[in-house]
């Protein structure tokens, strides 16, 4: 398991909370965020880190974004 | 009802951060340390593999190697710490309001009102727990009872990651065999008091009168026989209400020791020049000035002088400060560590006699209080005296990692 940096796209609202819309991967591609299943503050005991931690589904596939001191990082599980 | 008190405890909390940062040490002796170069090299957290070495907080960094030749020794990350610090208190008051920080990693809980709506001390305990394992990664030890005392033993008695439950029905069962060590305010110097007069554990304290533990040590005898009892009933008290502050200081050990009176004055500015900006930042003035010097033999010496006036001007401060200094150390030794401090607090706004400078005194207060505004602007080092750049082997300012230390139990 890789924790892997990522750059995000973002919605802010007025109420000043930050909704993740897309990011870009390794291969530089921009992937859209499907749906957030849940979004919840968590330590990532796996790669290391704490944050607000989003449950995302991307193309079908179960994620983890995590949002730690504004740097947000996906665990990645590398086959 | 009795009180309902938590004492919330992170385990091996600097040491913890560390790992959970960096999951490739976890099956690794971890240890924290203080910056060996600058001489501040001992032990200051370490994990529970660390542990099983026989390492021990305090520990000069080449005595934990001889330990434990492949321990993996880490530089403390205080900003990393502090975020932890505070979102552990984000949770704890989701529970109650009555929350008393002991120290960075430690805090009492008064939950006596919230086990009406949320359950008893125990699940209120067990909830915390498993709330910060799994949003911060850390573990934690719960210590629940009816006075903070008995809760702080609680939170040391099983670590790491449970819950301990002292009641006015079981305390002595658990409490009463430990050793007397275990108290808290038994030190060292107590603990070897008691023990000279076969009192071991703390149920013996407990069963000794109070008279007989005052005349071997003082008022605190009176004190520990009390926390024995378990009749300890001081408050949880939040820091709102506690922030009636008693003395601003800053303390340094140096990268070299000091060996003459232009260095101890260059390290006395540099501090006076912190304690002063404290002083402001919290509106007040100081009518004692203390300093506090330990030489290469660790020998330590405090020493105070009042002012005419009260003050909260760096130069004043240095000025009295350093007139302290001369008078009480003549230099048979060299100095590892100096410190500073304001006490006598007042009000800044207060009146006092006019002396016949006040007019530059006022001109000086609004200098350095401009001086405050630029430092918050540009930084600390964008403003400094000349003096502080005249020695580039001494540091020319202090961290301000204030409020890390323990607070007092008594306010």
């Amino acid at each position: 398991m890789r924790k892997i940096f990522v750059e995000i796209y973002a919605h802010f609202s007025k109420e000043g909370e930050i909704t993740p819309i897309s990011f870009v991967w390794l291969d530089g591609k921009t992937y859209e965020i499907d749906k957030i299943i849940e979004k919840r503050p968590a330590a990532s005991l796996k790669v290391g880190g704490q944050g607000i931690r989003y449950k995302i589904l991307v193309r079908s596939k179960v994620l983890y974004l995590f949002c730690d001191e504004n740097r947000w990082f996906v665990e990645f599980i590398h086959y | 009802m009795g009180r309902v008190i938590l004492h919330c405890d992170l385990n091996n909390f600097y040491a913890s951060v560390e790992c959970l940062y960096r999951p490739e040490l976890k099956n690794k002796p971890v240890a924290v340390c203080g910056e060996s170069e600058l001489r501040h090299g001992i032990v200051l957290a370490k994990n529970q593999i660390a542990k099983l070495y026989g390492i021990q907080t305090g520990d000069v960094i080449w005595q934990a190697l001889k330990k434990c030749p492949n321990l993996v020794v880490l530089k403390p990350n205080f900003p990393l710490y502090i975020r932890f610090s505070k979102l552990a208190q984000q949770i704890y008051s989701e529970y109650t309001d009555l929350i008393e920080p002991f120290g960075i990693d430690e805090c009492w809980l008064d939950v006596t009102e919230s086990t009406k709506i949320l359950g008893s001390g125990r699940k209120i305990a067990y909830e915390i727990k498993e709330r910060v394992k799994s949003e911060l990664g850390l573990t934690l030890s719960v210590g629940v009872s009816f006075n903070k005392v008995f809760a702080k033993l609680g939170s040391d008695y099983k670590k790491p990651d449970a819950v301990t439950v002292i009641t006015k029905e079981n305390f002595k069962q658990i409490v009463w065999p430990l050793p007397t060590k275990d108290l808290l305010y038994v030190g060292s110097a107590t603990e070897k008091k008691l023990s000279s007069r076969a009192i071991y554990t703390i149920g013996d304290i407990a069963k000794s009168s109070p008279e007989y533990l005052k005349r071997i040590l003082g008022k605190w005898g009176e004190v520990l026989w009390i926390f024995a009892n378990g009749l300890d009933t001081t408050p949880v008290t939040p820091p709102l209400f506690e922030d009636n502050i008693k003395g601003i200081g800053n303390s340094i050990t140096l990268p070299r020791d000091l060996t003459s009176y232009e260095d101890a004055e260059y390290v006395i500015r540099m501090l006076s020049e912190s304690v002063a900006q404290r002083l402001r930042q919290q509106y007040l003035k100081c009518f004692t000035i203390q300093v506090w010097i330990r030489d290469s033999s660790l020998f330590a010496i405090t020493r105070q002088e009042k002012l005419q006036t009260p003050t909260f001007l760096a130069r004043e401060i240095a000025q009295k400060a350093f007139e302290i200094f001369k008078k009480n150390w003549s230099f048979k030794n060299s100095i590892r560590s100096l410190g500073v401090r304001a006490t006598d607090l007042v009000c800044a706004n207060s009146f006092y006699q006019l002396e016949f400078d006040s007019l530059k005194k006022f001109k000086l207060e609004q200098l350095e209080k401009t001086i405050d505004r630029i430092r918050k602007r540009f930084g600390h080092t964008s403003v400094l005296p000349a003096v502080l750049l005249t020695k580039p082997d001494l540091p020319c300012e202090i961290a301000l990692h204030n409020k890390i230390h323990p607070v007092a139990f008594f306010k």
